[in-house]
């Protein structure tokens, strides 16, 4: 029972002693130990850590410490494998980082042990967060739990298989270019992308720097407003990061939707979307139409375009990010009789095909004589594809769309091909070349098989308060969020 | 313009990446497929736009100038994969 609570239920029940935080803990380590044959959602877990960490929490509860003081105390929240813990195992799902171990805590770990939450295992991941279905990762791929056959969706893989599982109440994921709502969305759970600037990047391994955002992956948007209240603010270790003021997020989730517009944008009408997911995304909207949301017909003329500008910004920032796995100061390394040779090794033996391919990309688009007619060109779509948004949010409160274009796809089926595996994204990019805040929450099923559906919304810069509001207000009309996979009931236990 | 193609060698050594002959293959393939796709930005009217490094610019983010501990040198070495007391070890670059 304890495995498939929410962060805010649980609380509620360690602050009304009905549970221990050791009692939670256990319960995670011990789904984690009935599931991980399965799922392959994890890459690590340090039980005797986490247990230190929970016993830590009943004294600090036992001593009156209040929610109010810590938020997350006693609650389990496991990471990817791309954020720093000092002392733990940080992969990036890579060979080129096995046996590397943190020097420092991420600022995210800090404001996390800070609330009091127990940090719980590392999680699978494309590798280098480069992927859409975590199977690039070189340690295996996570499976999702309402069809082991399928991918959980990437790079966050293995944050949305294990919250959506009971392995865990949250996690922490990244987002790129959709690495957070995308594997959301396939396995049927809530996933923030909050704005750019909004959660510091400190301590999070650079993929592109000017697209990657911290967000979190749970079962509840409650969950997510309450985890975002704890992540967020300014940090002057990231100079990325914005000194604007933190609202209370959970605190006004409750207030009304009637009124607010939602902008339906028509290039999002694409003709590879599956059929299922446009009728569950038509429902949705009739939902909230239903809540007394106004909907308004938008244009963001600039969507078709917004690929090609990903794919070359941010492969063109990832060789950048990339080039210190060099063999020198930590990782693998190969011997070569020079510099030039060793690194060539070190890189060509350390990574895997697909992050090979976005260094190539990227160099490519950077090299000498290239640059403007590819990086430079697509800075510039970024713009036009950001002042679209920016003119639609003069008109509207919120955008909807799907956020993939279809339910998870088989293991095996896109990887051999980059650019089908690249048009999983196409929903949720754009949020990330425009500096927005995203959300997506689950909005139904497909049939056979049985497959979670995502609903993206997408608001305007530092947006949150909003957006969650509007989430919640959809997920309390409707029943998805409360589904469990098949493998939980109860031949699973 | 023509686009031009893209000479997989001399790309993986300016991004000093070993790649065996199956690699240089499978992936100059790969990337033209791409580079194809990424044409259509050409289809788009960029006249007088500026370009956007970041969605959302900060310019002259600054921090007080004050000193505080650093990453002590056993913590950053502690990953090396070769070292010599409190030094990184890397092949004779000068004769």
């Amino acid at each position: 029972m304890l495995p498939r609570l929410s962060l805010t239920e649980l609380r509620a029940r360690l602050a009304a002693r009905e549970c221990s935080a050791v009692e939670v803990t256990r319960a995670c380590l011990d789904q984690i130990q009935r599931r991980e044959g399965q799922l392959h959602a994890f890459l690590h877990v340090d039980a005797a850590d986490a247990l230190a960490q929970a016993e830590a929490a009943d004294t600090a509860l036992r001593n009156g410490v209040t929610p109010a003081e810590k938020p997350l105390l006693g609650l389990p929240v496991a990471l990817k494998d791309n954020i720093a813990v000092r002392g733990q195992p940080l992969t990036c799902g890579s060979r080129i980082l096995e046996g590397f171990v943190s020097p420092y805590d991420a600022t995210v770990v800090e404001k996390l042990r800070a609330a009091g939450a127990v940090l719980l295992g590392r999680l699978n991941l494309d590798e280098f967060a480069m992927g859409s279905s975590t199977e690039t990762s070189a340690f295996g791929p996570t499976r999702n739990p309402w069809d082991l056959e399928r991918i959980p969706g990437g790079s966050s893989g293995g944050s949305a298989a294990a919250v959506a599982a009971g392995e865990v109440p949250a996690a922490l994921g990244s987002d790129t270019g959709g690495s957070v709502r995308q594997p959301a969305a396939h396995c049927g759970v809530v996933g923030l992308k909050p704005t750019y600037g909004r959660v510091s990047r400190y301590g999070l391994v650079a993929y592109a720097s000017s697209l990657d955002q911290i967000g979190c992956l749970t079962r509840t948007v409650r969950d997510a407003a309450v985890l975002l209240g704890v992540l967020a603010g300014h940090d002057p270790r990231d100079s990325t990061s914005v000194p604007e003021p933190v609202p209370d997020y959970a605190a006004r989730l409750d207030g009304a939707v009637k009124g607010l517009r939602l902008g339906l944008p028509r290039e999002y009408r694409i003709a590879g979307l599956h059929p299922e997911v446009e009728a569950a995304v038509n429902a949705a909207v009739e939902t909230l139409r239903a809540l007394g949301v106004e909907t308004v017909e938008i244009s963001l003329p600039h969507t078709p375009y917004a690929l090609a500008a990903y794919y070359l910004i941010a492969p063109a920032e990832a060789s950048a990010n990339l080039a210190r796995f060099d063999g020198v100061r930590y990782g693998l390394r190969v011997e070569g009789a020079d510099p030039i040779e060793l690194y060539e090794r070190t890189r060509g033996r350390g990574f895997g095909p697909e992050v090979k391919r976005r260094i190539l990309l990227g160099t490519f688009a950077l090299s000498a004589g290239y640059y403007d007619a590819y990086y430079l060109r697509a800075q510039k779509v970024r713009t036009l594809i950001r002042q679209d948004f920016l003119r639609a949010f003069e008109q509207v409160d919120a955008i909807v769309t799907p956020t993939t274009p279809g339910p998870a796809f088989r293991l095996g089926e896109k990887l051999s091909d980059p650019l089908q595996m690249y048009l999983e994204d196409i929903f949720t990019l754009s949020c990330n070349l425009a500096g927005l805040c995203g959300i997506s929450v689950p909005c139904g099923f497909t049939r056979t098989p049985r497959l979670p559906i995502g609903l993206q919304l997408l608001g305007p810069p530092f947006g949150e308060p909003t957006l969650l509001r509007l989430a919640h207000a959809y997920e309390q009309a409707t029943p998805w969020h409360r589904e469990v996979p098949p493998l939980e009931s109860p031949a699973g236990g | 313009m023509s686009r031009p193609s893209l000479d997989i060698r001399a790309v993986a050594h300016l991004a000093r990446l070993e790649l065996t002959p199956e690699e240089e293959s499978r992936f100059g393939a790969q990337l033209e497929g791409i580079l194809r796709q990424v044409e259509q930005l050409r289809q788009v009217d960029v006249t007088g736009v500026e370009p956007t490094a970041h969605a959302l610019p900060r310019v002259n983010v600054t921090r007080p100038d004050v000193v505080r501990p650093s990453l002590p040198v056993e913590a950053a070495l502690r990953n090396a994969p070769a070292r010599s007391q409190d030094l990184f070890v890397v092949p004779k670059i000068v004769e």
